[in-house]
């Protein structure tokens, strides 16, 4: 277990930034993911602490020890690829005994621990096999087994899941969180699918354009989004923005609907917009808009998706601004009919329009 | 007379096949082309043939017109080839057939009135091409696996250029350079030496090994090393255990083509080695001079020197085949 901490850490090509500078901690036994789109800037970083890629700016430590410069061999951590890097001309238990020949052990100790870590991930008819016949599931077990066997201080896995096909991939997702728990090993996972970092993280450090976003839990980046990016990105769909017009307490959205701003966020908003009044972007989550008969606010369908146990209407506010509310699956609504719908004014968020950035309530309480 | 787009092929289509590789006239392409292979076949290997059935004729035979296809096999050749030989005077012929201690090869000279002297030249030229082209291939592959896997790997300042000079060694024709060589060789006595053949053979073949293994090394993810080296291993241990295991099949595959360039090489052969160093090449035509043409040993010659690298050829054919396909087929 470990400890990992990036200070300033940056990675350029040429003029170009990967990776801007960025802090970070890493706690003994967290599990932290890096999100982002691709080329964010997430697999480097996660190269960086592995020692697979230099860094041009800032140190790295692990354990209180700057690695910065150390061979990836000497840094003590455990490398997932995203396509595994199975060596195919090995069995499965020499891909698995492989780290542990590098460290000397004996051979009664090799097998050993071959063993208990095939047994953990239910592996053991697979030991004679070559990758290459192995399923994807499979091929991926086998990388964790050869991570795991080492007992190294932190973990490192860039996308593992990412080439598995959709139904393994939650089998998958949830035996490396099982994983985690037993072993409560320190963990940095790279992904791009923003449901993996909420069902897995302990907490998200959403990137994007070389830049961290934000840093948070999942609850945090979920329903207190830092930045329109990790508003947009997060989520699916993303949460609804909409540009509004704030004057005394009250937003004019699109159309004709006015939304009354809940007491606790007046003052924010009165400090943030100069003179008081003025344009901000309003956020709110598509389940924290429910079409109702009785709705406050009003708009027409453009589309509806059934999900099963909900539809999600897309309602158009006026031409150019459609935002998603959830209805009942049993209610239909066709194309074209007005919808009426309200929102519950504990979930809505405020961006500034210019900076992009949140607009924070003093008394923050969630 | 139902056409095959309503009929169908007719029997049932177990392999999976595009529907036009089944209709009539595919098939009928497919005999075509089988045919034509087979013609073309038969024509490049008529002189193999030929060249095989004069080594084992006699003397007689290998000459008669016209040309004997059925005939009594015979030592003639090999005897020629390993052997040198004397005519036998009459009084001595008479002595020799009278001797029950004759081995049989003595006997088969016997037949033709000759003795043996001893074993010819051609035995330890053999043994110069064998020296000389196996030592160049191994140089030339290791030198060449070791440039390959830094110019695939490391970022190089003019990788280019240099990888363009380096296959620019082979633009030049042999004989351009072979008398410049050849002087600079006697100058600093490499003339007529294994040595001297071995780092001429290995230069050769060096820029072809080079670019051959980077092909082959490019297409091993780098990520196989990169598990290798988080895994607790050197750069040097990770291209030990992880990438010389995957690239076997280039390093066969260019082994190949080296031995069989060092192997068949004629031009430098004939201008820089005498008598210590010559290879068989040159000393096969040679053999046209010694008292008539020998045309059985000659064909004895020219089949022995066949032989290594159709089982070299034939042992690898598996990497051969990938190796002339190479970059065309993705893993």
């Amino acid at each position: 277990m470990a400890e990992i901490e990036l200070r300033q850490v940056e990675k350029k090509f040429g003029d170009l930034h990967a990776v801007k500078p960025m802090d970070l901690t890493i706690n003994h036994g967290e599990f932290v993911v890096l999100l982002g789109p691709s080329g964010c800037g997430k697999t480097t970083t996660l190269r960086m602490i592995s020692g697979l890629e230099t860094v041009t700016g800032g140190t790295i430590w692990l354990n209180g020890r700057n690695v910065t410069w150390r061979h990836p061999s000497e840094r003590d951590i455990a490398f997932v690829f995203q396509f595994y890097a199975l060596y195919p001309h090995l069995t499965v238990r020499q891909n698995i005994a492989f780290p542990l020949e590098s460290q000397g052990e004996s051979r009664e100790t090799i097998e050993q621990r071959v063993k208990e870590v095939v047994d953990l991930l239910r592996i053991g008819h697979l030991l004679n096999l070559r990758p290459g016949s192995l399923s994807g599931g499979d091929q991926q077990r086998v990388a964790l087994a050869r991570a795991l066997v080492r007992r190294p201080e932190a973990f490192l896995m860039d996308e593992p899941l990412g080439s598995l096909d959709a139904e393994f991939r939650e089998t998958m997702r949830a035996e490396i969180k099982r994983l985690h728990i037993e072993q409560h090993a320190t963990t940095v996972y790279v992904t791009h699918d923003q449901i993996e970092a909420l069902a897995m993280g302990d907490r998200i450090v959403v990137m994007s354009d070389a830049v961290v976003q934000q840093i948070g839990t999942p609850a945090e980046v979920y329903h207190k989004p830092a930045n329109l990016f990790v508003a947009r990105f997060i989520g699916s769909p993303g949460m609804n923005l909409v540009t509004v017009q704030y004057v005394d307490g009250v937003v004019s959205m699109p159309g004709t609907n006015k939304l009354a701003v809940p007491p606790d966020w007046r003052g924010a908003l009165d400090e943030a917009l100069v003179g008081g009044s003025g344009e901000v972007i309003v956020g709110f989550r598509p389940e924290a808009a429910l079409a109702s008969e009785h709705g406050t606010l009003v708009g027409q369908v453009y589309a509806s998706d059934m999900h099963g146990a909900y539809t999600m209407l897309h309602v158009n506010l006026n031409e150019y601004d459609i935002v998603h509310v959830r209805s009942d699956r049993l209610v239909s609504f066709p194309i074209g009919t007005p919808v009426h719908f309200d929102i519950n004014p504990d979930m809505v968020r405020f961006f500034d329009l210019k900076t992009e950035m949140a607009i924070t309530r003093r008394s923050a309480s969630d | 007379m139902a056409s095959f787009a309503e009929t169908g092929p007719g029997s049932p289509v177990v392999e999976s096949i595009r529907v036009d590789q089944v209709t009539p006239r595919a098939k009928t392409g497919l005999w075509a082309r089988l045919i034509g292979a087979v013609v073309i076949a038969a024509i490049m290997l008529i002189p193999v043939a030929w060249m095989t059935m004069t080594a084992i004729k006699s003397r007689p035979d290998a000459v008669a017109s016209p040309p004997k296809v059925f005939f009594v096999p015979s030592l003639d050749g090999f005897i020629g080839l390993f052997a040198d030989r004397s005519q036998l005077g009459p009084a001595e012929l008479a002595e020799y057939q009278q001797r029950t201690d004759l081995s049989l090869w003595e006997e088969q000279a016997l037949v033709r009135g000759m003795k043996i002297l001893g074993p010819s030249q051609f035995v330890g030229r053999l043994r110069n091409s064998l020296i000389i082209s196996s030592a160049s291939t191994v140089l030339a592959v290791t030198m060449g696996l070791l440039a390959a896997y830094a110019f695939s790997r490391y970022e190089i300042p003019g990788k280019g250029d240099l990888l363009f000079f380096i296959l620019s060694t082979r633009m030049l024709p042999a004989v351009v350079v072979t008398i410049p060589i050849f002087l600079m060789y006697r100058a600093v006595g490499l003339y007529d030496t294994h040595i001297g053949m071995i780092l001429l053979y290995t230069a050769f073949n060096l820029s072809f090994s080079v670019w051959l293994l980077k092909g082959f090394i490019d297409e091993i993810p780098k990520e196989y090393e990169e598990a290798a080296l988080v895994d607790g291993y050197s750069r040097l241990q990770a291209f030990r255990k992880i990438v010389l295991p995957q690239a076997v099949t280039g390093i066969a595959a260019t082994a190949v083509f080296c031995l069989i360039f060092a192997w068949n090489e004629y031009a430098f052969a004939l201008m820089l080695t005498g008598d210590k160093a010559r290879t068989a090449p040159p000393s096969i035509p040679s053999m046209l001079g010694v008292g008539g043409i020998e045309w059985g040993s000659i064909a004895a010659g020219s089949l022995l020197f066949l032989i290594p690298v159709v089982i070299v050829t034939f042992a690898l054919r598996r990497y051969l085949l990938r190796g002339v396909t190479f970059g065309a087929i993705r893993q």
